[in-house]
């Protein structure tokens, strides 16, 4: 009974109720992005993109201190909008112009980002510490207004995402063949950019910058497990990500731990549960040990026939 | 050339002139021209490292050329090209991030390219068709990631066969591939010939192509060095029965091309 007054108290908390329409819109829309980033061996890229996006939180928060807005944060998401979508297009641009120094480059942009966050929180005025809710997600602190600006980006991802998946996956796929059918490449790599900038800024609020990547990235290496084909491995990562941020959120309002963190390692929690009973139970598995895998087809070579 | 062919009221499908490439800071090719006539079948022959591959990816705008013009089906090199049937089968699948995807799924994005960004109605049975054709409708649901290579080949094919393509260009079809996907290749390209479209195949020998071949382009060192009927093949390669389907080893370019250059009267 207290249970269940329990749950009915989580849910009619307006605070709660902001924070799970979050989750739930950030575990939906940053699979999506994270499968076509996985299929093109960028899985980090939203890593470096976080770092990134912590300048221009504090860059938000520094000219929101020279306006003296107050709270001096009111700028934060917007700045760090700013600099993800900077960030992310000066990575596919250096990706694009030769994969060793890119390497290199990339690591340059992520450490820079870090510094100058922490720096120019400084200068701002702030301290470490005002930095903490963003490097670690604060879903308990989201206001009506961060509300608003999480379901416009996650509603924008999702529908770029979803709309325009058969290109992206040709260009994720095969990009030489993608190139050589005349699409737009370098355009298309952009916009699956953006995308990854602007879900790193979406759930940032949620599981925290330095987490953020594992959103993306963790549900699609659960699904890519079992699944078998590439729009039930994002369909199913999505899936993932909704409940994981669903329980790890709810999990946080009885036990007081940090949500980023509940919600990432139950995903990777999942992710070990799934790869060891995988063998046990796929059905896949067992179908194709069933199977003969090689082909009915005649072979290149005659065998002499030994008596 | 075969421009004067009764196609000749048809624009060539490929027009390439003057064609300089540059890779790494190295000029790999010199001033090249290519043409394939209207539902003609040009060979590209060459030894490894002569610059065929890269010619072929620089018609298809995926290498940028530094110098010269390149045309396909009549339009300039962009936007304007009728991307729906112009058909490239690379020599392999990308391995990719290890999502897995159906050859349907590869099969279906052939359907978008640079005049559509979304498939159109009846991808799905365009796709089946297209799978139908080389003979993989059995496997049309299986992952390409646990596929053998030969099977991936002709998902390939079938990517490029949806776009029942005026132009099919072909990167070395025969090496490293089982007899029957090479038989799958030879039948594709005498149906489409049939069909009145275009080819251009990049060949190590001409082989088992050789009763459709029109015409061969020999590149050598980054230039075209023949261009008119198929030559003979060299040494043991051109005795009777020798089924060429060994790979081959990397010759250095400075011992020859393995071709040689004596054009039949």
């Amino acid at each position: 009974m207290s249970w269940i007054s329990t749950l009915g108290d989580m849910l009619s908390s307006p605070l709660m109720q902001r924070a799970l329409i979050a989750a739930v819109l950030v575990g939906a829309a940053a699979p999506v992005v994270g499968t076509f980033l996985v299929q093109r061996r960028l899985a980090l890229m939203g890593d470096g993109i976080g770092h990134v996006a912590l300048t221009g939180v504090a860059m938000g928060w520094l000219v929101g201190t020279w306006a003296s807005l107050s709270p001096a944060d009111t700028l934060a998401i917007p700045g760090a909008v700013v600099a993800a979508v900077i960030g992310s297009v000066i990575i596919e641009w250096v990706r694009a112009r030769g994969r060793t120094s890119g390497d290199l480059a990339l690591a340059l942009l992520f450490y820079g980002g870090i510094a100058g966050g922490v720096l120019l929180i400084k200068v701002a005025g702030g301290t470490n510490a005002n930095l903490m809710s963003y490097l670690f997600g604060s879903i308990a602190t989201v206001t009506g207004q961060d509300l608003w600006w999480t379901v416009g980006l996650a509603v924008g991802v999702l529908l770029i995402g979803l709309g325009l998946r058969h290109v992206l996956f040709a260009v994720s796929h095969d990009e030489e063949f993608a190139r050589g059918s005349g699409l737009p490449v370098t355009f298309l790599n952009m916009v699956v950019a953006v995308m990854s900038a602007l879900t790193v800024t979406v759930a940032m609020r949620v599981v925290g910058l330095l987490l953020v990547s594992a959103l993306m990235i963790v549900p699609v290496a659960v699904a890519q497990l079992f699944a078998g084909s590439f729009s039930r491995t994002m369909g199913i990562a999505s899936g993932i990500g909704v409940a994981v941020s669903v329980v790890g959120l709810s999990i946080t309002y009885w036990e007081d731990y940090p949500p980023g963190a509940t919600i990432v390692l139950l995903a990777i929690a999942l992710y070990a549960g799934t790869a060891v009973l995988r063998p046990l139970f796929g059905r896949h598995r067992r179908a194709s040990l069933a199977r003969d895998p090689h082909p009915e087809l005649p072979d290149d070579v005659d065998l002499a026939r030994t008596p | 050339m075969n421009d004067d062919s009764a196609d000749a009221v048809r624009a060539p499908a490929v027009r390439a002139h003057g064609v300089d490439v540059q890779l790494g800071g190295q000029q790999i090719l010199f001033g090249v021209d290519l043409t394939v006539g209207a539902g003609e079948v040009v060979a590209l022959l060459g030894a490894n490292g002569s610059g065929k591959s890269t010619l072929v990816r620089t018609v298809l705008g995926i290498t940028p050329h530094t110098a010269g013009r390149i045309d396909l089906l009549g339009e300039p090199l962009g936007p304007a090209v009728p991307w729906a049937r112009v058909g490239y089968v690379p020599q392999r699948l990308p391995a990719g991030g290890g999502i897995p995807a159906t050859a349907v799924e590869v099969v279906v994005s052939g359907l978008v390219h640079g005049r559509r960004l979304r498939p159109p109605r009846g991808a799905h049975r365009r796709a089946m068709a297209a799978l139908e054709q080389v003979g993989m409708t059995a496997l049309a649901k299986r992952s390409v990631l646990e596929m053998s290579g030969g099977q991936q080949q002709r998902v390939l094919i079938a990517r490029a066969l949806i776009r029942d393509p005026e132009l099919l260009v072909l990167d070395e079809p025969t090496s490293g591939i089982d007899l029957p996907t090479q038989e799958t290749f030879v039948e594709t390209v005498r149906r489409l010939h049939g069909g009145g479209s275009s080819v251009l195949v990049i060949l190590h020998e001409i082989g088992s192509f050789s009763t459709l071949i029109d015409r061969a382009v020999v590149l050598r060192h980054g230039r075209v060095v023949h261009d008119g009927p198929p030559p003979t093949p060299r040494g043991e390669h051109a005795e009777p029965g020798h089924d060429h389907t060994h790979p081959h080893a990397d010759v250095p370019p400075e011992s020859g091309t393995g071709l040689s250059m004596e054009v039949l009267p």
